[in-house]
């Protein structure tokens, strides 16, 4: 628990120095911007207070706003997601629940799990994101193409720092 | 009473929720009118610092590409110096030039940070106030335009590029002078369009795009772009026009920024016209 209170600012700072310094040079084409930065969302604890989840989501969108020249769009999506995540940790809740101070990942629910519930939060903020973006529906599609092909792009990436990521080797 | 309170209560998460947002989303418009607080752009220095010493480790990578520009410049520079042209005619002698009166000025800065995978695309550069820069400034590459600097901070300043949905410059045909106006679509960092072009104009592939020069943010006959692909449209009466920037935004290093020396005089000038424009 008391390791939560250093892991998680090392993360945050680290993932947004990731994002605003290498992600978003990353230019393969106009349809692909990866915005690993969420990961920092899904991997809050289980049970953290919505309220505190929102206000530290809003944080970490800012931060990279601040960056980018963008105040206000990745903070709008960030808290967003924020909202919808406690709903989709209930939807797919494993038959005996969550157990208390559970980290979402691999490691405690499966790949399967995993993917279903990453795919969901990344496409989820990418279309926010992407459309505040735009801030019209005129070109629909393009930007429906722009947050299916980031979206992908980003959960590649999203599995991989998982596989990366140290966790200590099961709860007592 | 009670039940409201209740209510409140309940549904508390939701309106943290709608609260959060709606202060992201007063960010968000505030941004878009340029009026953003001082310290929420990446002028700042803190943002600012570690870009720049980012940048000091990066711009090794790209020694080879700004070399080639800066030598393409030079070369063009020196073609217009004084001894690459031959004296035709008698002996030497010395004209005091009352013609001609400096109009703009340049500062070199580097760029910090630069983005084209946005739809609304900044730069930021290492030259601010104490370098003489102020809002409003055009903005050039050695190949054309780049953008306009929107904030400026004590060393380091914001830049509006081009490649910016509400970005636009008056700019012409260089061949036949027709004036319109060149804007980004948003799709691809090399690629935009140019409006207003009347039908009736004979235009063809690879024209030079060059800025018109009627405001007082670049000078006249700068290179903007080449046209890579025209249509009429039916019904309309301006042309459809794609063209290519002759500025590649993914390689910028080192930008100038212009100063014009009369800006005060003009604007004044133009303030007076939109005025008379009312009165009429």
């Amino acid at each position: 628990m008391i390791t939560n209170f250093i892991r998680y600012p090392l993360w945050f700072i680290f993932f947004v120095i990731l994002q605003v310094l290498i992600l978003n040079n990353i230019q393969l084409s106009a349809y692909l911007n990866p915005y690993l930065y969420v990961i920092f969302i899904l991997w809050l604890p289980i049970d953290m207070n919505r309220g505190a989840l929102m206000a530290v989501s809003m944080l970490l969108g800012l931060s990279v706003d601040i960056f980018s020249n963008s105040v206000g769009m990745h903070a709008s999506a960030c808290v967003f997601l924020a909202f919808c995540r406690p709903f989709i940790l209930s939807s797919l809740s494993p038959r005996d629940g969550y157990e208390a101070d559970q980290i979402p990942g691999i490691k405690n629910f499966g790949i399967s799990w995993f993917l279903a519930y990453a795919s969901i939060c990344v496409v989820l903020h990418h279309c926010f994101l992407f459309y505040v973006e735009v801030f019209r529906f005129s070109d629909f599609f393009g930007t429906l193409g722009r947050v299916i092909a980031s979206s992908l792009f980003t959960l590649v990436l999203v599995v991989i720092s998982q596989l990366f990521r140290y966790s200590p080797s099961r709860k007592v | 009473m009670r039940n409201l309170i209740r209510f409140l209560r309940r549904f508390s998460f939701f309106f943290l929720f709608l609260l959060l947002e709606l202060i992201c989303f007063y960010l968000l418009f505030r941004n878009n009118h340029f009026q953003q607080a001082a310290f929420l752009h990446s002028a700042n220095s803190f943002t600012a610092g570690i870009y720049s010493r980012y940048s000091n480790l990066t711009d090794y990578l790209d020694l080879k590409k700004v070399n080639q520009a800066l030598a393409e410049e030079n070369q063009r520079l020196r073609e217009r110096q004084l001894m690459s042209y031959q004296k035709v005619f008698g002996p030497n002698f010395l004209i005091r030039d009352t013609l001609y009166q400096k109009k703009y000025l340049y500062a070199k800065g580097k760029v910090v940070n630069n983005s084209i995978n946005q739809q609304n695309n900044f730069l930021t550069i290492g030259i601010g106030k104490r370098n003489g820069i102020e809002r409003g400034m055009g903005v050039l590459a050695p190949q054309g335009v780049v953008g306009v600097v929107t904030q400026v901070s004590d060393h380091y300043a914001t830049v509006l590029s081009l490649l910016h949905r509400q970005a636009k410059v008056g700019s012409k045909l260089k061949d036949s002078e027709y004036f319109g106006s060149l804007q980004w679509d948003g799709e691809h960092y090399t690629q935009g369009v140019l409006k207003d072009i009347p039908n009736h104009v004979v235009i063809s592939i690879g024209d030079t795009v060059v800025t018109s020069g009627f405001s007082s943010i670049f000078p006249a006959e700068l290179p903007v772009a080449t046209i890579s692909a025209f249509n009429e449209v039916a019904g309309e009466n301006f042309y459809d026009i794609k063209v290519d920037f002759t500025t590649n935004f993914k390689n910028l290093t080192y930008v100038y920024v212009v100063k014009h020396l009369h800006k005060a005089e003009f604007d004044e000038l133009e303030e007076a016209k939109e005025g008379l424009k009312d009165d009429y």
